[in-house]
């Protein structure tokens, strides 16, 4: 499949960003704000085959600092996919059955269009000048790369965080190309809570004098200070206190007292270190603005006149909502209000809050509950569509 | 939620032959709204030999879980606050099966279930069974018995109530009642002695089909 994708469809293999297309030549997209773009790369992965019919695709979101680069090893860090449990031969999302694919979003900082990215229509970066994006448009984009491979509908949208954004986005933007949605650990708009802790990231960025005002790629310098302090406060916010209660307690870091100075004394602050240097070494801080900005103004009930059952009105997509015990970041009750929605809208709709101490990035772990529930619910989805998927 | 309060082992029995009792009320093809759908038993019954559209409710996580997991569409929530939400006449059927006596508004969410499905179908142990009354009149006591299995400081039900209680309210609702099976100690439906006007004494449980007047 994959070869006869890439001579047909004029796709291009990078390792880094896994394929390339080009997208928009002839009819640009047109942004939430009005900004067009077009032509412009987008990044993907996909894993399985796509078979004759073409309904066994499944698209995979991913969050604000993952990628394409689902299973497998990821080929800049060497670690394991974010959801190489999940994705796989015999896995809740079989690639034996499925044809999984996830594209690098809209604004993202790995081969598709976005800030560290060329502007195909200029040769020069397109840093700051990027528009502004929303989770609609990246949807959008999506759309147009499905309509690239040739697949009308989509088996399944699904994924966690921003990916549950932009899965709930899907089935209110195009509901007939998705049978079922599984939108996981999100909300259907962005609490103030959730922007405030956003703006703080995009402040540490901006504050930081190696930023330039956004154009320290054309510098030659990194805000590497500012972007590691935002990925440190965000890391926070996607455990819970119980989580690092467990991990790191108050033990101290290869010490046996306290140094009454401003070192990492504590564990949990050598590990917060570690993972703000780790994340700069991989993620671009432009990227990180925009993807944030587009997860602040992401709100589908203002966009349906203010209620959200507008958003799924007349749906025949098949929902599965999962939430998790300990995420504060997207507490139960934000799943429960979609759907509340979803019930208004007559859809059908399941369920579950997982029971777990890991916080919101319970959807990234080993959680056997979430995997059954996962499991359960594609299997009857597949059984309802008349098994497609084979 | 979904259990009467009665002992695991005996109780299940008892209600499979409930849960088939009311299977048999439903046309095929119809959309099944579940309250309390507990491990999703009735459901996958109906979805599988009725091919009807089902859905559920439940409250306990556990019962979620291994319905979602059986791939059943069915939502984590409770009878009291998460009816209110669905749109009127979204169902042909809504079923309440041993859940009336557990929640805090039985009168309301009697009238959500009227509101949301065209028919209804409540199922409920009878406090008014014989056997109910002779244990309250010789040992002046809150009955343990095989339909109020456990004892008043443990059990879910906290409205229990007759068959002529039910009855009354669901005149005075205006809701009519298109059939009333009352099941005896030994899961007969409408026995001789549960029929008429001594099933209140004579069935230990009931099911009544519900309609809009």
């Amino acid at each position: 499949m994959d070869q006869a994708l890439h001579k047909s469809l004029d796709v291009q293999t990078i390792t880094r960003f896994g394929k390339v297309v080009e997208l928009g030549r002839d009819a640009p997209l047109t942004l939430d704000s009005g900004a067009t773009l077009g032509p412009f790369h987008m990044a993907f992965q996909s894993y399985g085959e796509l078979n004759s019919d073409r309904s066994n695709a499944v698209l995979a979101c991913h969050t604000l600092t993952s990628d394409q680069h689902i299973a497998g090893t990821h080929p800049v860090t060497g670690m394991k996919g974010w959801w190489d449990m999940i994705v796989g031969p015999g896995r809740p999302l079989d690639t034996d059955r499925y044809f999984v694919i996830c594209s690098n979003v809209l604004g993202g900082c790995m081969g598709t269009a976005g800030a560290n990215q060329l502007d195909p229509r200029t040769g020069e970066l397109f840093g700051t000048d990027f528009p502004v994006v929303t989770i609609a448009d990246m949807v959008r984009a999506q759309a147009m790369l499905l309509d690239h491979l040739g697949i009308d509908k989509l088996f399944c949208a699904i994924g966690g965080s921003m990916g549950g954004m932009q899965v709930l986005e899907w089935a209110a933007s195009y509901p007939e190309r998705l049978f079922a949605a599984v939108p996981i650990a999100c909300a259907a708009r962005h609490s103030a809570q959730n922007i405030a802790f956003h703006e703080v990231g995009r402040q540490a960025i901006m504050s930081d004098p190696d930023w330039r005002q956004g154009s320290y790629l054309q510098q030659g310098t990194t805000p590497r200070r500012g972007l590691a302090v935002a990925r440190m406060m965000a890391h926070i916010t996607y455990l819970s206190e119980a989580a690092l209660g467990r991990k790191f307690g108050r033990n101290l870091q290869d010490r046996f007292a306290i140094t009454y100075g401003f070192d990492a004394d504590f564990q949990v602050e050598s590990y917060l270190r570690h993972q703000g240097q780790s994340f700069v070494d991989r993620f671009d801080a432009n990227s990180y603005l925009y993807i944030t900005k587009a997860m602040d103004y992401f709100d589908l009930a203002t966009d349906h006149g203010g209620d959200l059952a507008n958003a799924f009105a007349g749906t025949t997509t098949r929902f599965c909502l999962i939430s998790f015990t300990s995420d504060w970041l997207f507490p139960t009750a934000e799943s429960r209000e979609i759907v509340h929605a979803l019930n208004a809208a007559a859809a059908n709709v399941s369920f579950v809050e997982i029971e777990t101490d890991t916080g919101h990035d319970a959807f990234l772990l080993n959680v056997p509950a979430f995997h059954a529930a996962l499991t359960g619910f594609l299997n009857g989805a597949a059984t309802h569509r008349g098994s497609p998927c084979s | 939620m979904s259990e009467a309060g009665g002992g695991e082992g005996t109780e299940r029995a008892a209600l499979r032959g409930d849960l088939q009792l009311v299977a048999d009320l439903i046309d095929p093809r119809a959309r099944v709204l579940d309250v309390g759908c507990g491990d999703g038993a009735l459901l996958h019954y109906l979805e599988s030999h009725k091919g009807v559209d089902a859905r559920g409710v439940e409250i306990s996580d556990v019962g979620v879980r291994t319905c979602v997991s059986n791939g059943l569409s069915v939502i984590q929530g409770n009878a009291d606050t998460d009816l209110s939400d669905y749109p009127s006449n979204a169902f042909d059927y809504v079923i309440l099966t041993q859940t009336l006596q557990t929640v805090h508004r039985p009168k309301t969410v009697l009238q959500q279930l009227m509101r949301i499905g065209d028919r209804a179908i409540v199922s409920f142990a009878n406090f008014g069974y014989w056997r109910v009354r002779a244990y309250l009149m010789t040992r002046g006591r809150m009955p343990t018995t095989k339909a109020f299995g456990q004892p008043w400081y443990e059990t879910a039900n906290i409205h229990v109530c007759t068959f002529r209680d039910f009855e009354a309210l669901c005149r005075m609702l205006g809701i009519a009642i298109r059939r009333r099976i009352a099941v005896d100690h030994q899961g007969r439906a409408d026995a001789f002695l549960a029929v008429g006007p001594l099933a209140n004494v004579f069935g230990e449980f009931g099911i009544f089909l519900l309609e809009k007047r």
